[in-house]
């Protein structure tokens, strides 16, 4: 059955880590291990695209296509014809 | 001459204490019901729990009331400074999502409060969930202070104190009953107008059973879906609102046979199926609107579901409200 959150826009490129590991201790869901000096991709399914791993990786070994991910905003800026989704609705 | 230029007060210090009182908790009850979303807000700056020292540690949060008070009576009995970043009352997740709880945020505000006069070290401790805000090597290059991320839940940080070591508890957000439970009150009181305005709308149309379906399509959504998230099959949240939806028409298209014996066959089912098409597909909705509120939906994942189930929930709400309305013409 179509499962919508069996793919997410997360790449990690392991030849770029420096073993900083700060993208075990930003991440929420646990999607990267340490293995020995480098950082390892365990849980891809379980990212919830939120872009702190990206931000705070130094060398750029991870990119993700984090922004506003709520139903309704971008339900609104499909309706206005707007390219990204914002996070004003209060 | 005096060159006054030379001449500038140290920028305030506010005090703080670890205590909530009834006035922080009626605060705290006022927002979890969605009074005045933007308004619980503290003033910005540099605030002095206890008696810090140059050595006390620097906690980093937002200035929506719920952040700081969490942070402030977790550490209860620790002395230490806390910086309060401007995010315009809005909690450290959602504001580094978008960017308010951000690097040039927490740049100008180490600034603006003159921190490398206060303290003697250049540490400052972030809550995790900061993260998706803050570069932490880019503060390091503009102000000198080491970002450490502390844990997710300020009630960890004695503990993370202790060792400085988060374990992958700590590091790690769930979603639990309790999380669940109390996003209800908000949601509530946001959709209750809307809901009774409908609800009037459909009495005058299609009598008492249609305002109550309009209240228990929606109250599924609001109370039911939030209890019962995990144990919904499918992944997807549209179709685990399909699902509920689908639950809770199903006594009402029951009532039909119940309630018109003396209709044609036709006309039952027709008014049966119309309450089976149209309360799952407004469910539906609803729950996919729910995604927003979770923590652990992605942005790809969300966009997914609305190409694959808008269509879908177009087609069947414009179906049970056609075979609702045949069937009250057609005798």
């Amino acid at each position: 059955m179509f499962d919508a959150y069996a793919v997410n826009t997360l790449v990690y490129h392991p030849e770029l880590c420096n073993g900083c590991a700060m993208c075990t201790a930003v991440c929420p869901h646990a999607v990267f291990e340490m293995n020995g000096r480098k950082a390892r991709l365990v849980s891809p399914q379980a990212c919830m695209e939120c872009g702190a791993c990206q931000l705070n990786c130094v060398t750029d070994a991870i990119t993700v296509e984090s922004g506003v991910g709520c139903a309704a905003a971008m339900i609104r800026a499909a309706l206005r014809g707007q390219k990204e989704a914002t996070c004003d609705c209060s | 001459m005096i060159d006054v230029s030379s001449i500038t007060a140290a920028p305030d210090i506010f005090p703080a204490t670890s205590r909530l009182t009834a006035s922080n908790r009626w605060d705290h009850f006022l927002a979890r019901v969605g009074w005045k979303r933007s308004e619980h807000r503290v003033k910005p700056g540099l605030y002095a729990l206890g008696k810090p020292t140059p050595e006390s540690p620097v906690f980093v949060t937002a200035n929506y009331t719920l952040s700081f008070d969490a942070l402030r009576s977790a550490v209860d009995g620790i002395d230490g400074y806390i910086l309060v970043l401007d995010t315009q009352g809005i909690n450290v997740w959602c504001a580094a999502g978008k960017g308010t709880f951000g690097t040039d945020e927490v740049v100008q505000r180490v600034f603006a409060t003159g921190l490398k006069d206060v303290v003697s070290h250049r540490k400052l401790i972030l809550p995790q969930l900061g993260a998706p805000g803050v570069a932490a090597h880019e503060v390091k290059k503009r102000t000198g202070f080491k970002v450490e991320y502390g844990p997710v839940r300020a009630a960890d940080l004695p503990e993370y104190l202790r060792t400085r070591q988060a374990t992958a508890e700590m590091r790690s957000v769930q979603f639990t009953l309790r999380d669940r439970a109390t996003l209800i009150p908000v949601e509530l009181v946001h959709i209750i107008l809307p809901t009774l305005i409908v609800a009037v709308i459909l009495y005058f149309i299609g009598g008492i059973v249609s305002s109550l379906a309009a209240v228990t399509t929606v109250l599924a959504e609001t109370v039911l879906f939030p209890i019962l998230l995990p144990w919904l099959p499918t992944h997807n949240f549209s179709t685990k609102g399909f699902i509920l939806g689908g639950l809770a028409a199903l006594p009402f298209a029951l009532t039909v046979f119940l309630r018109h014996p003396d209709w044609s066959w036709y006309r039952q089912v027709g008014q049966a199926l119309g309450f089976l098409f149209a309360m799952p597909a407004v469910t539906a909705f609803l729950t996919l609107n729910f995604t927003g509120s979770t923590t652990f939906t992605s942005r790809t994942g969300v966009r997914r579901e609305i190409f694959a189930y808008i269509p879908v929930m177009a087609w069947t709400f414009a179906a049970g409200i056609v075979l609702n309305l045949a069937f009250a013409f057609i005798r």
